[in-house]
């Protein structure tokens, strides 16, 4: 770019509009944010209230509530994480301590080739793998979540294990530990809060996920009697709510939205209190 | 008696050194220690080290083939349907499950179209975001605000979709389309009724959920530029601006294009959103205002009801397409981040 035909205050002056510009974009971007938390606490918060927790849901006409698929939100997600946070942790051990070599490579690969796929194509993979034989129900919506929630806590807690420093397994080596017991006496335990802050905010991604839960967990309008049922979960609730057509519904609907943004924006406050602890 | 034990010793010396047997043993104490101790043979190493290492071995190879049986396992659902229609599925326009007539180009029209005009609307905004946030910004301001924008990152996509269809689509149907439509109807874009769902509202809503990924992309770059660039630029008397320009945006620009890529990779593949507020209708069309459908919303939409193999092989086709499309554009992304920052390791 050419400057120097301008005068200094001519600069000034586009110096000036362009910051000005930039503030603006960025009171652009968080305007949308302001408008759906406004949104969201105003017409969820006029209707949420106990039973709204506490009761099934109901046709148009009647209050409902949103019961069954709190539960089954909480459900899925328990199962998802049993399976997901291990596995991600031990490939992610995996890769920071023995991260040399074919396997590691391959395994990096495959977990960053997992993390751009989007949740909808892992819901028509655990459709054809599970849902077309035993059919609709919690297993098959957990085990979406729970691959879509391993990239995540797997890459992440790779980062974290790489910024424990060498000379502390050293340490441990020349006490004698064996290299097993350095991992898990030293290494997991000296990187506690961190993992556990990958961990909230990898619990907090699949607790809104949508996607993959249409067509593996299905919904439901009562509690599930058991895992092998078909399941509903918040975010799908929120989903046959809003396009019911019916104003009632779309009430209790922004009241579940109200419940699901509380719930996942806590967990990403609760994830900043840790790290600002850790630091 | 200090001297005479002196002599011995020298004596004691003087023997190591003449007698061979004892200069011998002498030799093999020293050498002990310099000497280099044999790496361990596989059967030394502790048995539970070696059970740990490869328990952690089989479990990655484990990952890897499930990651591989999933491309495996669409790979084979979505056959009938490619063998079926074979590269006609990608140049038909037709979707009709009545006829059992299946053509993914007015689906891959939609995701194209509005993944475009939400780049359009959420690159400037992003990199803004990103510039303010890095440059002008003051330290405490840029944390609180860039705590923000990754809250906006957070919100579960059904809400955006939900606030979208309620709150957006109503907006666009009252008051912005129909003034597009009185002054601009002229322009292909802009024809038709102002139905209020449709791609426009679509890109919008994408737009607003990609901003966060352009922008933190983008200060990523921009923070691996070394602070050195700047100072010259000021240094040199650029306002700051110009430092920008010259500086940060000129060194920057790969990154600003990997940025770009991320945030269309998850424009593609954005589904629930994208459903609730396009307005399901499958037709190839060029207007902003027109109803259309995405390769991920037909999914959403129609996956759990297909009511023919041919239809829920012919959807998973569609799901491979998009399943190739992320990523070829993320494997994109990544290359010139990655590029971007090895250029600059080592210049701090």
């Amino acid at each position: 770019m050419n400057f120097k035909n301008w005068t200094y205050l001519q600069r000034r002056i586009i110096n000036w509009m362009a910051k000005i510009v930039l503030f603006l974009f960025t009171f652009l971007a968080l305007l949308p944010l302001i408008m759906i938390l406004f949104y969201v606490l105003r017409q969820g918060g006029n209707v949420l209230s106990w039973s709204f927790l506490t009761t099934l849901p109901g046709p148009t006409g009647s209050t409902g509530g949103m019961a069954n698929s709190i539960v089954g939100s909480l459900v899925m997600v328990a199962l998802a994480s049993i399976v997901g946070i291990p596995l991600g942790i031990v490939s992610g051990v995996y890769l920071s301590e023995y991260g040399v070599g074919k396997t590691a490579n391959i395994l990096r690969f495959s977990l960053d080739l997992l993390t751009c796929v989007p949740s909808i194509i892992v819901g028509i993979f655990v459709y054809g793998i599970v849902v077309i034989r035993y059919g609709f129900s919690a297993y098959a919506g957990a085990f979406s979540l729970a691959l879509i929630m391993l990239p995540i806590v797997a890459r992440s807690s790779e980062e974290i294990f790489k910024l424990m420093p060498g000379h502390i397994r050293e340490a441990g080596l020349a006490l004698g530990l064996s290299r097993w017991r350095v991992i898990l006496q030293i290494l997991l335990p000296g990187c506690r809060k961190a993992v556990l802050t990958a961990i909230m905010l990898a619990v907090a991604r699949i607790f809104g996920e949508t996607a993959p839960l249409l067509f593996t967990a299905l919904g439901n309008q009562f509690y599930a009697r058991s895992l092998s049922q078909p399941t509903a979960s918040m975010s799908v609730q929120i989903f046959n709510w809003a396009r019911s057509g019916f104003a009632d519904l779309e009430q209790q609907a922004w009241a579940g939205s109200f419940v699901l943004v509380t719930l996942i924006l806590f967990m990403n406050l609760a994830t900043r209190f840790l790290g600002r602890v850790r630091s | 008696m200090f001297l005479r034990y002196k002599r011995t010793c020298l004596a004691k010396i003087k023997a190591l050194d003449l007698n061979p047997k004892l200069r011998n043993q002498r030799d093999q104490t020293q050498s002990l220690s310099p000497k280099k101790p044999k790496p361990p043979k596989k059967s030394e190493i502790h048995f539970a080290d070696r059970a740990f290492y490869y328990g952690l071995k089989i479990t990655s190879w484990g990952i890897i083939f499930l990651l591989l049986s999933m491309v495996v396992l669409i790979f084979k659902m979505s056959w009938p349907a490619l063998h079926h229609f074979g590269f006609r599925f990608f140049f038909n326009t037709e979707w009709n499950s009545v006829t059992q007539e299946f053509g993914a180009l007015a689906l891959i029209h939609g995701t194209l179209f509005t993944s475009l005009g939400a780049l359009i609307l959420a690159v400037p905004v992003g990199v803004g975001v990103a510039l303010f946030l890095n440059e002008i910004a003051p330290r405490r301001l840029a944390h609180a605000l860039s705590f923000l924008i990754e809250t906006l990152a957070a919100i579960p996509s059904v809400v955006y979709g939900f606030w979208g269809l309620f709150v957006l689509v109503p907006w666009l149907r009252q008051s912005l389309q129909p003034w597009l439509v009185d002054h601009f109807s002229w322009m292909p874009l802009f024809k038709g009724y102002p139905l209020g769902v449709g791609i426009m509202a679509a890109s919008i809503v994408l737009a607003i959920m990609i901003v966060p990924t352009i922008a933190s992309t983008c200060r990523e770059v921009f923070r691996a530029i070394p602070q050195s660039h700047r100072e010259a630029a000021l240094a040199l008397g650029a306002t700051r601006w110009e430092m920008i320009c010259l500086a940060v945006l000129k060194a920057g620009m790969s990154g600003v294009i990997g940025g770009i890529i991320l945030g269309l990779g998850r424009a593609l593949g954005e589904t629930m959103a994208v459903t609730m507020v396009i307005g399901n209708r499958i037709e190839l069309n060029w207007s902003l205002l027109a109803p259309a459908q995405t390769m991920a919303s037909v999914l959403a939409n129609q996956y759990a009801e297909a009511d023919s193999d041919l239809h829920l092989s012919a959807l998973t086709g569609v799901g491979l397409t998009l399943f190739a499309v992320s990523i070829l554009v993320n494997g994109g992304a990544r290359f010139v981040v990655w590029r971007i920052e090895r250029k600059f390791r080592g210049a701090k």
